[in-house]
């Protein structure tokens, strides 16, 4: 979920408080009440009762949750398990300071917490300690902060945090500084995730689970064709269905309220509607290769986007030129918990529950739908079941609030599955041309050529309010005009990847050419990656094979300067036994890839099972610069590796006369468990800042999964999902 | 008026005979642990106990459960002393995102209650119809081995 703020920047629009650095206040001053300590954004003393860490950023499965309470913790001097997790309402003060709004996404969490989170517990920790040293007659630096307490240990005097927020909330400090990484006691080690206890009782709130007093239920009837809108309607059946409150008219389709969702759903079957179905009624996406194909033959269409060398003139010269063209589909993200927001809407007011990434950007949307303004609206966060980008768009926010709007009453809107892999934000497809000149042993020159669609386009509009929330509609919407014609020919996030690829290539070209078939796409777990990745490192498998080289040692030799590269390479191919001979009727295959300032290798183990490719054992190694939580860290790799395959393996989505073909998780089927390998999931250590984790296992699976593959079969797969009867 | 146990308690709802279990769990009894996630039992989530069984309470009519014994993923053990599978899942972390697993967790728990010390493929056979797109399988693998282990009374 990359969101590139690059593009943004090099398009000159403005990109308003996206680039905020970590520069705090020289003092920090105490804040709250008698009864409530709350120094800032992210912790909360009470004078009785357990601590509150403020998670600012979605906990959707990442992590962030346990690795904020444990930043937290590290500064605060308590234990993490005694943190109660609150969730974040939309509050500017939990704006992602690299995005400028309240987002989660971008594996930006644990990058973006690090230093505000760990500053936020140790500001708190000494203005309760002031508070303790004032109340005692002493110094501060005779303090000790320990387990939640402040001892005094010459005279043995110990205060609770909680009997001292009275004094603390009323004191001026100067700010402290952060402990060195030698002394951290919390961060680094691979505690257990704090909402593991409620994620196994059934007491998790998630959206679909937030039961507001008096609230109904509205399920929608949308247009077959996402885009389409309603011609003609007769609801009486509907209407006098059991349980049916209201059927009303929204921008989104039509609505049918009712008591529970099996009478909404029933109901909603009994509609008879006639749409208009829009401009994606005439697109199908069986021609889209060739589509591709002959725009990407048009020279003026096409933007250079890397150029070192001169690729161009090498390759035409070139007497053994290697070319291969590769596919990626459309895909959908099928987070487990369909689509859902709940929303409460009066004359004043708005009030929404929603599992979102972005409740910021709901908020805004919101404030748009009820034209009140944003200080009346008040969106609370739940526990997401699952994001992976889908649910960084906002329609179901919109959609909750327009019924509560037209009813007058809360109601919460619930999709079902189908409703949610037909109307989405997809991934977009993406055809890959790519050439290579092999002189000498060696790559010589490479030429990349990506055909896509521009995933930035889509989202401009909800991007830029939350940029500058304060401007005038009018002028949004102007910039947003502008900002359309000029940001897509350079959206990094359709060639990210692809124009980054880590290889020393004396001759190196990356063209990008943008196709725009008018269907909705999205942010999906590592975005252009997902596809990028797949070109390059089964095309630099393809360079040594033709080159007759070993994948591992081709590699190496051209990531000379690249030693975290080298360092994650080096752990797979060892912990797999690179060099020793796979099980009987098994090969191995390889993939490296930088996304998100992370560094994930990756070698699996391929066999047939039933004539169809099975993955025995997958071995991961990722560089995340410095880690909060190693075993949340693996958990990552693990779920990427898996969420990897799943697509590698068995996921498409088509379109026929606009229709999405596909509907539940029958025809886009998910990997199973008795379909999931072995994963060995290595976290290198490091120095660094942290990096991102929650998306660079992902682009890896297809490629390292494609490789072994031909090792095994001598056949080259290329497109998405990976089908042998598909091979040329 | 249909009449079940749920949870141990006699519960009576006033629902249509075709509404799925599912939903007079969710929407009339407001138990909302138990999961919405495809609708036509393919993806597990709803997974409740009917007499100690497995099945799907997203198909499942609630005239279907007339007279019988319910348990939910609120139900599987008192708080104080959770499950052995609930045990494992926490110590090694499975959960994700967390929507899943109530799911998960009340197929585990049946395939324990026939197979105290279930191998790799009973757990393949048992799991299978339950999914999880955060992949959080291999853990809840070695979560399965861990419980039957707990339940034992065995240590690490």
């Amino acid at each position: 979920m990359k969101l590139s703020r690059r593009a943004l920047i090099k398009s000159g629009v403005a990109v308003g408080g996206g680039l905020a650095v970590a520069v705090w206040l020289t003092t920090e001053r105490g804040k709250g009440s008698a009864e409530l300590f709350a120094p800032n954004a992210y912790v909360r003393v009470p004078s009785s009762g357990p601590i509150r860490v403020v998670v600012g950023r979605v906990e959707m499965g990442q992590g962030t949750a346990t690795a904020t309470a444990m930043l937290l913790a590290e500064e605060l001097e308590v234990d993490p398990a005694t943190l109660v997790l609150e969730l974040a309402d939309a509050d500017r003060a939990y704006d992602n300071p690299t995005l400028g709004f309240q987002l989660t996404g971008g594996s930006s969490s644990t990058v973006t917490s690090w230093e505000p989170v760990r500053h936020a517990g140790a500001a708190a920790r000494e203005l309760l300690k002031e508070a303790a040293a004032r109340r005692w007659g002493v110094t501060r630096a005779e303090l000790t902060a320990k387990l939640g307490e402040v001892l005094h240990p010459p005279t043995n005097r110990v205060a609770r945090y909680g009997e001292l927020v009275a004094d603390a909330a009323t004191i001026t400090i100067h700010t402290p500084k952060l402990k060195a990484a030698k002394d951290f006691s919390v961060i680094g080690k691979p505690l257990p995730r704090v909402d593991a206890v409620e994620k196994t009782n059934g007491a998790a709130v998630f959206g679909l689970d937030v039961q507001v007093p008096g609230a109904l239920v509205a399920v929608l009837a949308r247009c077959p064709v996402m885009g389409g809108a309603v011609k003609s309607l007769d609801d009486a059946a509907a209407k006098a269905m059991p349980g049916v409150t209201h059927v009303v008219r929204v921008p989104q389709g039509v609505a049918v309220v009712a008591k529970t969702y099996w009478h909404a759903r029933q109901a909603a079957s009994a509609l008879v509607v006639e749409w208009d179905e829009g401009p994606l009624a005439t697109f199908s996406s069986a021609t889209l290769r060739d589509t591709h194909r002959t725009l990407m033959q048009d020279a003026s269409k096409r933007t250079r986007v890397r150029d070192d060398g001169k690729a161009d003139e090498v390759l035409t010269a070139s007497a053994t030129a290697l070319s291969a063209e590769y596919f990626a589909p459309f895909l959908a993200h099928a987070p487990m918990e369909p689509q859902n927001a709940t929303a409460h809407v009066t004359a004043t007011r708005c009030e929404v529950w929603a599992p979102t990434q972005g409740p910021g950007l709901a908020r805004e949307v919101a404030a748009r739908v009820t034209g009140l303004p944003i200080d009346q609206v008040v969106i609370h966060q739940t526990f997401l079941g699952g994001g992976f980008g889908r649910r960084i768009g906002q329609d179901y926010v919109a959609e909750a609030v327009e019924v509560s709007k037209a009813i007058g009453a809360p109601v919460k809107v619930v999709w079902s599955r189908e409703d949610d892999l037909r109307h989405s934000f997809y991934r977009p497809a993406a055809t890959h041309a790519l050439t290579a000149s092999l002189e000498g042993g060696e790559v010589k020159a490479w030429r990349h050529h990506v055909c896509t669609q521009s995933v930035m386009l889509q989202v401009l509009d909800s991007f830029l309010s939350g940029l500058a929330p304060k401007l005038p509609t009018s002028v949004k919407q102007g910039v947003a005009d502008v900002a359309k014609k000029v940001v897509p020919g350079r959206d990094a996030t359709s060639y990210e990847g692809a124009d980054s690829v880590a290889y020393e290539v004396p001759h190196l070209a990356v063209d990008f050419t943008r196709h725009e078939p008018p269907v909705p796409t999205g942010f999906w777990r590592s975005v252009g990656h997902s596809h990028t990745a797949f070109a390059t490192e089964s095309f630099v498998d393809e360079c040594a094979w033709a080159l007759g080289r070993d994948p591992v040692a081709l590699r190496r030799a051209m990531l000379t300067k690249r030693p975290k590269h080298l360092a994650v390479l080096e752990r797979v191919t060892e912990a797999a036994g690179w060099s020793t001979p796979p099980p009987e009727g098994r090969a191995r295959g390889v993939a490296v890839h930088e996304c998100f300032g992370t560094v994930v290798a990756c070698v699996v183990e391929v066999g047939l099972v039933d004539d169809a490719i099975r993955v025995h054992r997958v071995v991961l190694a990722a560089d995340c610069g410095q880690v909060v939580n190693p075993d949340m860290v693996r958990a990552q790799l693990e779920g990427g590796a898996i969420f990897g395959l799943s697509a590698a393996l068995k996921q498409r989505v088509t379109f026929e006369q606009g229709r999405v073909q596909q509907s539940n998780f029958h025809d886009f089927p998910p990997l199973r468990l008795h379909e999931s390998p072995r994963i060995e999931a290595f976290v290198m250590t490091s120095d660094a800042p942290p990096s991102g984790i929650g998306e660079p296992a992902v682009p890896v699976m297809a490629p390292a999964v494609a490789n072994a593959v031909y090792a095994l079969t001598k056949k080259r797969l290329r497109a998405l999902p990976l089908e042998l009867s598909e091979a040329t | 008026m249909i009449s079940f146990t749920l949870n141990g308690r006699p519960t009576e709802v006033d629902a249509p005979p075709a509404m799925p279990l599912l939903w007079v769990l969710r929407d009339v009894l407001h138990l909302t642990g138990t999961k919405f996630g495809c609708g036509m039992a393919l993806c597990g989530a709803c997974t409740v106990h009917l007499e100690g069984s497995a099945v799907r309470s997203c198909i499942t009519p609630v005239s279907a459960v007339e007279g019988k014994a319910v348990t939910t993923i609120e139900g599987l053990a008192p708080s104080e002393a959770p499950h052995p599978c609930q045990r494992a899942w926490v110590e090694l972390s499975v959960p994700q995102c967390g929507y899943c697993q109530s799911g998960q967790l009340m197929s585990a728990a049946a395939l324990l209650a026939v197979k105290p010390e279930p191998t790799d493929d009973d757990i393949d056979a048992a799991m299978s119809g339950n999914l999880c797109r955060c992949g959080t399988y291999p853990r809840i693998r070695d979560a399965i081995h861990r419980a039957a282990l707990l339940a034992q009374g065995g240590r690490p």
